[in-house]
């Protein structure tokens, strides 16, 4: 079973790098941009109506949000397993 | 599979969130319910939640030459049910849509329909019905998997019903939403299938008692 766990991690990793090597050269842009894109082409007179209330001012601070996002998450997860794993193995009583 | 905001003419604004409202009241509701009843499965409720918003922070790369993110929401669907992942999701959703310009307020409920709502029922669907007959690793890949997946497909279908091609009609934009979310989405697909795997696993060893009180155990 354990060595199943790390088989599944390699798996993930490989999904994870392969598109780098099949899509060589590739933009690697957001598919939420792509779709944006393709509304315009479908209907090139669309305004949208109403704007985002905040936009991160550059690229780097929306990727600090992200990574927020991302660590937040992670943290509740770690703080999950550790709690729960803790109290599996602490001696009864 | 964030429409971005202001992207979607008001009449379809108004369908999306006539459709996510009731989930967001009933999912409410059970939510309460819930935690008054079953404290102890508030952590886990938090779980399903954190692991909707790492998994939807992570922009990963795909075979097409794009990015896209998965979506999490396959293991609290099979914890917790559709109803109770529409609101976890939602709230995922509006973070993104306020801190990161991701998504939107006026697409909150056509997003809160593909990812919180139809990708959960796919997984709660196919959990319920192929579980006990599949070994259970598996029906959780799967469940995980086809709730990504048509996540997307289903962004692709609201794309395209809101804006059908002038010559090919709604067929074809499908296909040209439908190539730049779903196929992209495969391979984060499979990634989310078997991290999901991964993670209940972890459950079943650490959270046994939990996974027990909400009927998911010992089948």
């Amino acid at each position: 079973m354990k060595s199943n766990n790390w088989l599944l991690i390699l798996l993930i990793v490989i999904l994870m790098i392969a598109p780098l090597f099949v899509a060589q050269g590739a933009e690697f842009g957001g598919a939420d941009g792509e779709a944006e894109v393709a509304i315009t082409e479908i209907q090139p007179d669309y305004t949208p109506w109403f704007a985002p209330v905040f936009e991160p001012p550059s690229g780097e601070i929306e990727s600090a949000l992200f990574a927020a996002q991302a660590a937040a998450g992670a943290a509740f997860i770690a703080y999950f397993f550790g709690y729960k794993q803790g109290q599996r193995r602490r001696p009864q009583s | 599979m964030h429409i971005m905001e202001g992207f979607l003419p008001p009449l379809w604004v108004a369908l999306w969130f006539a459709v996510a409202i009731p989930f967001w009241v009933i999912g409410f509701v059970q939510i309460r319910r819930l935690v008054a009843e079953r404290p102890e499965t508030r952590l886990l409720l938090g779980l399903a939640g954190a692991y909707a918003f790492v998994l939807s922070a992570l922009k990963m790369p795909s075979v097409t030459g794009s990015c896209s993110h998965p979506t999490g929401t396959g293991l609290g669907a099979i914890l917790f049910g559709p109803f109770v992942m529409s609101v976890l999701g939602a709230i995922v959703l509006l973070f993104q849509a306020l801190l990161l310009a991701h998504g939107g307020l006026t697409t909150l409920g056509a997003n809160t329909v593909s990812m919180a709502i139809v990708g959960p029922l796919v997984a709660w669907a196919i959990w319920r019905s192929l579980r006990g007959r599949l070994p259970e690793d598996g029906v959780i890949f799967l469940a995980a998997t086809l709730a990504d997946l048509l996540t997307y497909v289903t962004t692709s279908v609201q794309l395209a019903l809101a804006y059908p091609d002038p010559v090919g009609g709604f067929m074809a934009s499908f296909i040209k939403f439908g190539t730049i979310f779903a196929v992209t989405q495969i391979p984060l697909a499979l990634s989310e299938g078997l991290l999901t795997v991964l993670i209940f696993r972890g459950l079943r060893t650490n959270a046994a008692a939990e996974l027990k009180t909400l009927g998911v155990q010992g089948a």
